[in-house]
């Protein structure tokens, strides 16, 4: 029986819902904030695109994990 | 250590992994002693470590040498005029982004320092990235080892720009912020002392692990062809494949500026160290 294959598909599974949720709130917020005060939409931009790698960062921490289950 | 471990159990399963559909995948992602898959290069075993040209390491080379060459001639051209024409307004454009938008807000003062090798740090990283996009290319960036490499020289850089700074014992002291109370300052030491080590490790696996995903995202799209036996799933195939790989143009761009981006404010924290 071979757990592993299965650990790494839930996990990633897993891992996809956390970083979906994530970025998905933030996208909203930065859309209100936008939308609240045209002139600042390049500076939400850029703070956007920054929380957005850091968020995928810590999800592709649990990739790898997942990765190295289902190769080994 | 850990990397040892990681990089071991990977080409274990490089062999393992072979024999499997996912082979094909796992061969192209993954690094290969030939050079352009085709090509073999020469293998060099020095004091028990291998040093032999392999794909990535010949990649390596290849975007050193765009980069130098295409900088080396930026500069000289700056000595004739202040106006740059032609490829170099590009790459104007890129530097100031750089120096007026991303070093100098999070650096603060004294940033000439370090914009060289912020600047370089992010022309390599992105010649890395965009040469894995071209055919029969490979991502230099999407080795564990590149990347570790890469923190690492980061890693000096932030510890020793604080040091010079700061004093070593003034640089360990100024790591806690004010204003707390006093008895949970040994707790605030050791979590800071583990951010020190944590935040280079995190730049080398998101850099990685983002490279690494994208292509073998793409590969698995057209593999799907391939896995099926049918030839009538390949129109959602490629149309998928090549919208992930618009996508992984803009990964390219913007891992490399997350990385200076990360770099650049780490250097700022070491350096003025008052929360």
């Amino acid at each position: 029986m071979d757990w592993a294959y299965l650990a790494a598909g839930i996990g990633a599974g897993l891992v996809v819902i956390g970083g979906g949720l994530g970025i998905g709130k933030l996208a909203s917020s930065a859309m209100e904030a936008t939308g609240r005060q045209p002139e600042a939409t390049n500076d939400i931009r850029t703070s956007m695109i920054i929380a957005a790698a850091l968020i995928e960062g810590i999800s592709l921490f649990g990739l790898v994990i997942t990765i190295l289950l289902a190769l080994k | 250590m850990f990397l040892a471990e990681v990089v071991n159990v990977a080409e274990k399963s490089v062999e393992k992994a072979e024999e499997a559909s996912s082979g094909f995948i796992i061969h192209h992602v993954m690094d290969n002693y030939k050079l352009f898959g085709v090509f073999p290069m020469p293998r060099i075993h020095l004091f028990g470590i291998d040093f032999s040209i392999t794909n990535h390491v010949g990649f390596l080379f290849i975007a050193a040498i765009i980069v130098f060459i295409l900088f080396s001639r930026m500069a000289k051209a700056y000595q004739k005029s202040l106006v740059p024409s032609g490829f170099n307004n590009l790459l104007e454009i890129l530097v100031v982004f750089i120096r007026d938008d991303v070093v100098k807000p999070t650096l603060g003062e004294g940033y000439e320092k370090f914009l060289p090798y912020l600047l370089t740090v992010f022309f390599f990283i992105l010649t890395a990235n965009l040469l894995g996009l071209v055919p029969y290319g490979s991502t230099a960036t999407g080795d564990i080892a590149v990347t570790a490499g890469l923190a690492t020289i980061s890693f000096i850089v932030i510890q020793a720009a604080g040091m010079i700074k700061n004093g070593v014992f003034g640089f360990f002291k100024g790591l806690i912020p004010h204003g707390i109370p006093v008895w949970i300052t040994p707790i605030m030491f050791i979590i800071e002392i583990l951010g020190i080590f944590t935040k280079p490790f995190a730049l080398a696996i998101r850099l990685f692990a983002n490279m690494t995903a994208g292509h073998v995202v793409i590969f698995s799209l057209i593999g799907l062809i391939f896995i099926l036996h049918t030839l009538w799933v390949s129109p959602v195939s490629v149309g998928f494949a090549l919208f992930i790989y618009l996508l992984e143009i803009l990964v390219a761009f913007i891992q490399a500026y997350i990385f200076t981006i990360l770099t650049s404010l780490f250097i700022g924290m070491a350096v003025h160290q008052e929360h």
